[in-house]
């Protein structure tokens, strides 16, 4: 299994052969607060990289979700959709949004590492 | 324009508040717990507010000024006791709102609070109405905190002795140290609760005095979604220049005496809207499923016609439902009605739904 990658969302990716599991980062859910529903992509779907691929909605404001790689989706996490706030409680683990068979590999290659995300985070401010 | 900040401030960092931009001033959108907890310690324990942005205005004056007032506001004030407080709006001469307000007859004169965004204009435009005849003060010097809760009167009590006795919108002056503190009961989360007029000077000792009773500080966002479950408006969003209190359903606001009688500003057009009726309405809106239509959305009817607009929308920690209100024409504004809310391009189906959303199990007394 590779290393955990970041993209400039706030979407963290893990790469298992040809399957990719995406979620938010905790600083996302920082800045987004409470999370009370969340609107996953559908199964069999393609998403383009960067695309649109889903919304949470917290009790400040909606946000789009994007997919850091392209793909279909093969795998959806049900269990944040009945109860959203497992996503504030443990984002990077347990509350992934959903699982893609990736379509190109070297789209892995402009996401940021740990290191560069944090200080991507930190420097960005949001 | 720099933020102005308020006397909590250095507390509301030390708590961990995160900051945001509020109608001039810097204010705490949520504390390290987060809204949702926020939300439910304010309903099932007690909740500190920082309102201390709200306009607290003084106008001196005896039974001449109560007259005067009534040439402005729809409410009976002449024969307003002493420590009354009263629910009411500054309008145009269409009845638009400039702003709501709370008036309380105090000692020589009367107190009303005022919306911070507006306290500025409200101010000049009182000033003017009353042609400069009475001295008014809209005071730097005051902080006002709310507690609001099942436990804010035992909090308060410890504290302050007698606010026990104070019945739902009335106050009264009491001793805090060395200083006169002015307490009403009042609030705006659907809670029984108490709001108090402290100045600056005193009002983080006296926070921390209610923190070490028990009491939790909570934002601006958990403020929200507590006033959206008790059915109350905000004004800039759920009321405006351009809707009067009878399409914002605030009828009962307005005195009966009043409307027969007349004589207050905007008073033509709210007659003749209960009279002849009203195009659109002030309702509240129950979403079926898990979507949150959010201010600006648009509604429409089974038949696919727009009829009305989204103003408040969120998520209702206490009844774990989504909730919103919104302006409608007249004939949809049934409750039962079937409508549907367009977010993110897509409709999905509501209900219209009886105001306020959440309500409190127990009969609130006076003397708990």
């Amino acid at each position: 299994m590779s290393e955990v990658k970041f993209s400039k969302e706030h979407e963290w990716i893990k790469l298992d052969g040809d399957t990719a599991t995406i979620g938010i980062t905790q600083h996302a859910t920082e800045m987004l607060g409470d999370i009370v529903f969340v609107e996953l992509p559908e199964l069999g779907s393609s998403v383009a990289k960067d695309g649109n691929a889903g919304v949470v909605e917290s009790t400040k404001a909606a946000s789009d979700i994007y997919t850091p790689v392209s793909g279909e989706i093969i795998e959806n996490n049900q269990s944040i959709v009945d109860d959203p706030a497992k996503i504030n409680a443990d984002p990077e683990n347990e509350a992934w949004f959903f699982k893609l068979k990736i379509s190109n590999k070297s789209e892995m290659d402009s996401l940021m590492n740990k290191e560069e995300y944090e200080k991507f985070s930190k420097e960005s401010g949001n | 324009m720099e933020n102005k900040i308020t006397a909590l401030n250095t507390l509301h960092k030390k708590h961990g508040a995160k900051l945001v931009s509020f109608a001039g001033y810097e204010m705490p959108i949520q504390y390290s717990k987060g809204i949702i907890e926020e939300h439910k310690s304010t309903r099932e324990n007690a909740g500190i507010f920082d309102v201390s942005h709200m306009g607290q205005l003084f106008i001196k004056g005896d039974s001449l000024l109560a007259e005067d007032l009534e040439k402005i506001f729809p409410v009976e004030l002449k024969n307003c006791k002493l420590n009354q407080s009263k629910y009411s709006f500054l309008m145009n001469d269409e009845a638009g709102i400039h702003d709501d307000l709370i008036i309380t007859k105090v000692v020589g004169g009367f107190n009303i609070v005022l919306n911070a965004a507006c306290k500025h204009s409200d101010f000049e435009l009182l000033k003017k109405l009353l042609s400069d005849r009475y001295e008014m003060n809209l005071s730097e010097e005051l902080s006002l905190i709310a507690i609001q809760g099942p436990k804010a009167v035992k909090i308060l009590e410890k504290i302050i002795n007698g606010v026990s006795k104070l019945k739902f919108m009335n106050g009264n002056s009491f001793n805090y140290l060395d200083q006169s503190i002015y307490i009403t009961r009042s609030g705006y989360t659907g809670e029984d609760g108490f709001e108090i007029s402290i100045n600056n000077k005193y009002a983080e000792l006296f926070t921390e005095k209610l923190i070490n009773q028990g009491a939790n500080l909570i934002g601006l966002g958990a403020r929200d979604t507590l006033r959206l479950e008790a059915g109350l408006c905000l004004y800039g969003h759920d009321m405006d220049i351009n809707k009067s209190p009878i399409e914002a359903s605030l009828k009962w606001a307005i005195s009966k005496n009043r409307i027969i009688s007349g004589g207050f500003i905007g008073h033509k057009k709210i007659k003749s809207q209960i009279e002849n009726g009203i195009n659109k309405v002030r309702v509240g809106i129950k979403p079926v499923g898990r979507i949150i239509a959010r201010e600006n959305t648009a509604i429409f009817s089974e038949d696919n016609k727009n009829i009305g607009e989204i103003t408040s929308g969120t998520f209702g920690p206490s009844i774990q439902a989504p909730i919103a209100m919104g302006y409608i024409e007249s004939s949809f504004s049934k409750v039962d009605t079937k409508i549907f809310l367009e977010v993110r391009g897509k409709k999905y189906p509501a209900s219209i739904s009886n105001l306020p959303f959440y309500k409190k199990s127990y009969v609130k007394g006076a003397n708990q």
